[in-house]
């Protein structure tokens, strides 16, 4: 069969319908809790400088902007609203990857993404488990942290393990010249990805905290039994990755190192540098109050609330047939 | 020659691997949320028919292998090579060897039309239709009264393909077979 032929939604009316209800869960949980939804741009005048996502670049041409991106996630505008006093804020967005289709991933998805000013980390994963639980009816969480985790699924700490015998695992899965450009996140990332993230969350939920500080993105960073690690989450279950959540960082000089930082990893790997986002650095000068914040993937959530196996199932329309 | 990066890939494309023809049987995606992604695909290599699990990272490419599927009819053997022709009235002709026959040696008859894959313009691979029908040469005599129940016996094909049948069939008698599953289905017309 042509693709043009199908024109029906991949996904069943039930489906659709447990999506519906989901929505009016998540709008319902926050009106409770007196967090404020609000909508901010899916498209913006500039895109991410995170080396390993790709924006949807737009062609926008109209009140002296030209080009534009569609945004990965809501990120730094939500930032905004937080730095101008708007208090704790939710939002259900839309948002775009490009390059990203898989069982569960389409290059279009659903993001709830909220911020909580004066909450830590662990508060605010305690109000993740609060809606997640609340919706699919699971047992709370465990919490494992990062080098726990990768200790006992692979067997090695990726604190201290030398660059040479993390290449020599990795050659399980890629060939000597495959391994050649790799950072050592990238080889973290293929174990989490082929040996950790299958295992996770299989017998109940679980939080994975404390990231290494190379992999910090926008979280602040401690240490932890003498290694500096970031104060990021990540919600697992039935080994699929939920949320990414962060106490947020909040010091532009910091900020504006990292930024200048994933340049430089995106010449070295060949991709086009990302103009930074001069609104969302003045915003952070001006002042982002304390907060932690997380993003969901709503799509996955309703993976496990119907027990889909694939996205599509809880799609109307994916890339294919949009 | 053209390039698929790991974006393009789907199953049912066709690349070249280790210097093998190989297809695309699945593609996987997978990525942690800001980490780098990889693709898991598994490839039937087109020469061995071996399958084979490998990972990309996300952005490399994979040379497109020039391999085509082609309707042919059968010709003729000369014992070394099985003839076979071009259906669209051009009568170009391929010589495929024992290797690209392979099984589907025992299914060839004169004049029929099957899939040959071709790989840099020569046959790799011949792939029978689903269905073929081909004349008993030689089977026990049949059983009269014994058309209800079950018991099968063996029948040699024109081919040389040996299937099981029904114990009333008899010699001269054409059959349809399922090449995929070696089995009989029904008798096609009584000598």
């Amino acid at each position: 069969m042509t693709d043009q032929l199908v024109w029906r939604p991949t996904a069943s009316w039930e489906n659709l319908k447990s999506r519906a209800q989901q929505l009016a869960y998540v709008r319902g949980f926050f009106a409770e809790r007196g967090v404020l939804e609000v909508e901010t741009p899916l498209l913006g005048r500039h895109g991410v400088t995170d080396v390993n996502l790709e924006g949807v670049a737009a062609a926008v041409d109209a009140a002296g902007v030209s080009g534009g991106w569609l945004q990965t996630s809501p990120e730094y505008h939500m930032k905004r609203l937080l730095a101008a006093g708007s208090g704790s804020i939710f939002q259900v967005a839309r948002v775009f990857r490009n390059g990203e289709r898989g069982g569960r991933h389409n290059p279009e998805f659903s993001m709830l993404e909220w911020y909580r000013v004066g909450f830590d980390d662990t508060e605010l994963m305690e109000e993740v488990a609060d809606l997640v639980c609340g919706w699919l009816g699971c047992d709370r969480p465990d919490v494992l942290n990062y080098r726990d985790a990768v200790r006992a699924i692979a067997g090695f700490d990726p604190m201290t393990i030398p660059p040479h015998d993390l290449y020599q695992i990795c050659q399980q899965w890629l060939e000597p010249e495959q391994l050649a450009g790799m950072s050592r996140d990238d080889c973290l990332d293929l174990v989490m990805s082929f040996k950790v993230e299958p295992e996770l969350g299989r017998a109940r939920p679980v939080f994975v905290t404390h990231y290494p500080t190379s992999q910090a993105a926008l979280a602040r960073i401690t240490s932890k039994h003498g290694f500096p690690v970031a104060h990021r989450f990540e919600l697992y279950i039935s080994g699929l990755e939920l949320c990414n959540g962060y106490w947020e960082l909040t010091d532009p000089v910091d900020q504006r190192q990292r930024f200048e930082q994933d340049n430089r990893r995106r010449r070295a790997v060949g991709k086009p540098e990302m103009t930074v986002d001069q609104a969302f650095l003045s915003a952070l000068d001006a002042g982002l109050p304390a907060c932690s914040g997380v993003a969901l993937g709503l799509d996955r959530l309703l993976m496990l609330k119907t027990g889909a196996a694939r996205i599509e199932e809880v799609l109307a329309f994916p890339i294919e047939h949009a | 020659m053209a390039s698929y990066s790991t974006n393009e890939f789907r199953s049912g494309l066709k690349v070249l691997l280790d210097g093998d023809p190989c297809i695309i049987l699945e593609n996987e995606f997978v990525k942690p949320g800001k980490g780098q992604a990889f693709n898991r695909v598994r490839l039937r290599n087109l020469m061995s028919n071996r399958v084979w699990e490998r990972t990309f990272k996300s952005g490399e490419t994979l040379e497109a292998a020039d391999v085509m599927d082609q309707d042919m009819e059968y010709l003729y053997t000369d014992g070394e090579f099985w003839h076979f022709m071009l259906t669209d009235g051009s009568f170009e002709q391929y010589p495929a060897d024992a290797k690209a026959v392979g099984d589907t040696v025992k299914w060839l008859k004169e004049q029929d039309v099957y899939t040959v894959t071709l790989y840099n313009g020569a046959p790799l691979s011949v792939t029978p239709p689903n269905f073929v029908e081909l004349e008993v040469v030689d089977t026990d005599p049949g059983m009269k009264g014994d058309t209800a129940q079950g018991g099968s016996k063996p029948a040699t094909l024109s081919t040389g393909a040996v299937v099981s049948v029904p114990l009333f069939i008899v010699i001269g008698e054409v059959l349809k077979v399922d090449t995929r599953s070696g089995e009989y289905v029904n008798r096609v017309k009584s000598s």
